[in-house]
């Protein structure tokens, strides 16, 4: 029996209105590979911020080698011998290899002034004992995404790291690539190091992995080991049913159709994609992350160019050139970050809501601020948003409520075409609840919803059909009553 | 409920004001002559220049840039009036020719970085070289001097007691407050300052009014080539040197983020007034111009820590 490096008991993190985590137990035992599973908003992410410093929890206890610990800071995680490889990679591009090992501890001359032989010499020796085939005083820039991974491994080495959180390390590499990380891996599990692992993809999961604990909700579900755990049970155990019978979608006959795509493409990003979405009707887009919901949605909205294909409106062939133009045939986005795209958080929840629709206030320029803000007013009562007034600035609204102002920019502006891309992310449940129900008021009035969500619960409860995606293409397309968790997992893994 | 929208939109100036109210009551303990009428409608002609080319500054930083060209495109506006009058266009056409050299150079401006996505500090720069430039080849940088009373009289005149450049300001600041506040250009530059690729995903015609906001900063430095030259009786070309970093500083004091999306364009007004206020309050002090110059830089940093303190409290 191995002893465990890391024990973690009774974690909980609350955030404001949100409670992310909640009586969590989890352990890390020298030499493992532990494998993190959980949809997005499960808590995994939280989980591994509160390891390596960047979160403090909210209660609970943290043992390092059976001493208990505070790790109050990302500092403090370093060093105890914690290091953190995230999807983003966080090296300088412009800089060496060696200058990215050792940024900040560069060794130095007694004059002070860097050491350039010693720093080369040092990083070069972790870099071969990776086998990873670069040089040190390779710039980063130059190098492949793998490459670049390599370097931040050898970055954790150098800080004697013992244990080594990777966050889905491999959503940016090739089968070759893979392999060569796992080899990597390998290696260092054999020097004692454990390896705290974050994927959505099973395959790799039972490659590498020797346990895997699932969270869901913020709660600790299982954990189990790999070898002993069938793919079925995984699923099973990261599905919830319950949501999925909350929030029933009321049904309504579809209507003429609305949007129909066909062949669209983009170069690297979506091949031949072709649907319809009907009025009346809540299609679901499933699909892991990079699978291009996303872009697909951008594309739809003008927001980024497609290269071939048809889209047609209301039956008829249109071009869509700009959000401008999407806008004017009737077609809203809502962002998957509202922060970054959705709002403009210093500004009011009136200008936040008129923004798509100001031309519909003013005459000749002018802005018809009583018209504004009768409407505005309508929409923030009916979508009961929670403010002071229609003058708070966004930025101090609940995510809920900020997620209710951007809906009323939309609807404000008499859009009837609606691409939702992840509508309910990070929204506590009684708006999710509230998002729900409007988006079944508005499928009713014969409005045509395309959401894409990363919520499997959300996609089965709320949609009439549902598409999945896999690497850029549609990998299948199911009517509500077909689908089940399983199957869409299924085809949005690319099992087959 | 409608009162606290209220408080925090005037709130803002509420700090900055008081600034300027302190810094009025020091002076007038120190100097008798501070605190009469026609020293304050002197200082109000001697902010006017600074204050118009602000309000256009304003535009521009609220949209989070920058306009480093106002200076020279204030000198290239200018010349070109003054020498179309010295070719013999009546006053108005003259007036017209500088407000639209003005105009168009923003233009240029706006294009570039609407565009072109040149960052605005490198394409304000490169204008401010080249309407300096093209303002020195026109005069061969020799200044045009010597205008008709009709024309002086746009800075020299008054109407009931108060100084044209005054009127000039006020009707300036009345336009750009309804500008800000009651139209579309006004509320798009907060939104692409804001968060520009939210308002480009909200149909927002980013690239429309971008160049509009730094035409009409272009504007104002011909508005401002107006009062100016008629002022001195006499354009140069080399006339409005660092006047950017007076309308900045104006702006910035008067509580508009250097980062956009926030400000508020009476902010501008007082923050030129400080800084009218201050030079003349030292003048009549009898504190030299190297001093002056010193105290000025200290104010403004002191101004804007106060400013940022007081709405750091109330956040």
């Amino acid at each position: 029996m191995k002893r465990p490096i890391l024990e973690m008991r009774h974690i909980g993190k609350r955030f404001p209105g949100v409670v992310a985590l909640e009586d969590v137990d989890f352990d890390l035992l020298a030499g493992e590979v532990h494998v993190l599973l959980g949809e997005n908003g499960a808590g995994k992410s939280t989980l591994v911020k509160i390891i390596s410093g960047a979160h403090a929890c909210s209660s609970g206890q943290i043992r390092l080698d059976g001493a208990e610990v505070r790790i109050d800071s990302p500092r403090r995680a370093q060093e105890l011998g914690i290091a953190c490889i995230y999807q983003e990679l966080t090296l300088v591009p412009g800089l060496t290899a060696a200058e990215n090992i050792f940024l900040g501890r560069e060794p130095r001359h007694r004059s002070s002034l860097i050491d350039q032989n010693r720093l080369n010499g040092q990083a070069q020796s972790l870099l071969d004992e990776l086998n990873a085939g670069i040089a040190a005083t390779d710039r980063v820039r130059d190098l492949r995404v793998a490459q670049q991974q390599m370097v931040e491994v050898a970055r954790a080495l150098s800080l004697q790291a013992r244990i080594l959180i990777m966050d889905e390390p491999t959503s940016a590499l090739t089968a070759q690539e893979i392999a060569g990380l796992f080899a990597v891996l390998r290696r260092l599990l054999q020097s004692g190091v454990a390896v705290i692992y974050i994927s959505h993809r099973l395959e790799e999961l039972y490659e590498i992995g020797d346990r895997v604990t699932i969270l869901r909700d913020g709660r600790h579900i299982a954990t189990r080991p790999v070898s002993a755990t069938s793919r079925e049970e995984l699923i099973r155990l990261l599905v919830d049913r319950e949501l999925a019978e909350l929030y029933p979608r009321v049904r309504v006959t579809p209507g003429p159709e609305a949007l129909r795509v066909e062949h669209l493409s983009r170069n690297g990003v979506l091949h031949d994609i072709s649907f319809r979405v009907h009025r009346g009707e809540v299609v679901g887009i499933a699909g892991l992350l990079g699978a291009g919901r996303t872009e697909l949605a951008r594309a739809l909205f003008g927001a980024d160019p497609i290269d071939s294909g048809r889209i047609f409106i209301h039956g008829q062939p249109a071009r869509v050139p700009s959000p401008r133009s999407a806008i004017r045939q009737g077609i809203g986005l809502l962002t998957e970050d509202r922060k970054t795209q959705g709002l403009v958080l210093g500004r009011s929840v009136l200008e936040n809501t008129t923004l798509p629709s100001l031309g519909a206030f003013s005459r000749l320029g002018w802005i018809q601020l009583g018209r504004e803000r009768t409407a505005a007013a309508a929409w923030a009562d009916r979508l009961h948003i929670r403010t002071p007034g229609l003058g708070q600035q966004v930025r101090y609204l609940s995510g809920g409520n900020q997620q209710k102002v951007v809906l009323s920019k939309w609807l404000c502006s008499h859009t009837d075409i609606l691409l939702f891309d992840e509508p309910t992310r990070g929204i506590d449940v009684g708006a999710k609840v509230e998002i729900y129900q409007l988006m079944n008021q508005l499928a009713a009035a014969g409005a045509a919803i395309l959401m894409i969500s990363s919520e499997l619960a959300e996609i089965l409860s709320l949609s009439d059909r549902i598409l999945v995606m896999c690497r850029g293409r549609l990998a299948a397309e199911f009517p509500a009553d077909q689908a089940t968790q399983e199957k869409i997992l299924h085809h949005a893994l690319g099992e087959n | 409920m409608h009162l606290s929208p209220l408080v925090s939109h005037y709130g803002r100036q509420f700090g900055i004001l008081l600034v300027l109210i302190l810094l009025s009551l020091l002076l007038w303990g120190l100097s008798p002559h501070f605190m009469t009428l026609s020293n304050w409608l002197n200082i109000a002609q001697q902010t006017a220049l600074n204050a118009i080319i602000a309000a256009g500054m304003t535009f521009v930083i609220i949209s989070a840039g920058i306009d480093l060209s106002v200076g020279s495109i204030l000198a290239l506006a200018g010349v070109v009036m003054a020498g179309s009058l010295k070719a013999g266009a009546p006053v108005p056409l003259a007036l017209l020719i500088g407000l639209a050299a003005g105009f168009a150079c923003g233009c240029v401006n706006g294009l570039l970085i609407a565009r072109g996505k040149l960052p605005a500090f490198i394409a304000t720069l490169g204008m401010m070289s080249v309407a300096r430039g093209g303002a020195l080849i026109f005069t061969d940088g020799r200044p045009i001097s010597g205008f008709s009373p009709g024309f002086r009289a746009i800075a020299n005149g008054e109407f009931l007691a108060v100084p044209m450049p005054v009127w000039v300001m006020g009707v300036v600041y009345l336009a750009a407050h309804l500008l800000l506040n009651r139209t579309r250009l006004g509320r798009y530059t907060y939104a692409i300052g804001g968060n520009e690729e939210a308002a480009l995903l909200s149909g927002v015609h980013v690239q429309r009014y971008k160049t509009l906001v730094y035409a009409f900063s272009g504007l104002m430095s011909g508005l401002a080539a107006i009062v100016l030259t008629a002022r001195l009786n006499s354009a140069q070309p080399i006339a409005g040197m660092s006047y950017e970093l007076d309308a900045i500083a104006a702006t910035v004091i008067g509580g508009t983020s250097l980062t956009g999306g926030e400000g508020h364009i009476i902010g501008t007004l007082i923050g030129a007034f400080i800084m009218g206020v201050l030079r003349n309050g030292l003048n009549l002090l009898g504190v030299s111009s190297f001093v002056q110059q010193t105290v000025i830089g200290a104010v403004i940093i002191i101004a804007v820590l106060l400013d940022m303190a007081i709405k750091k409290r109330r956040i």
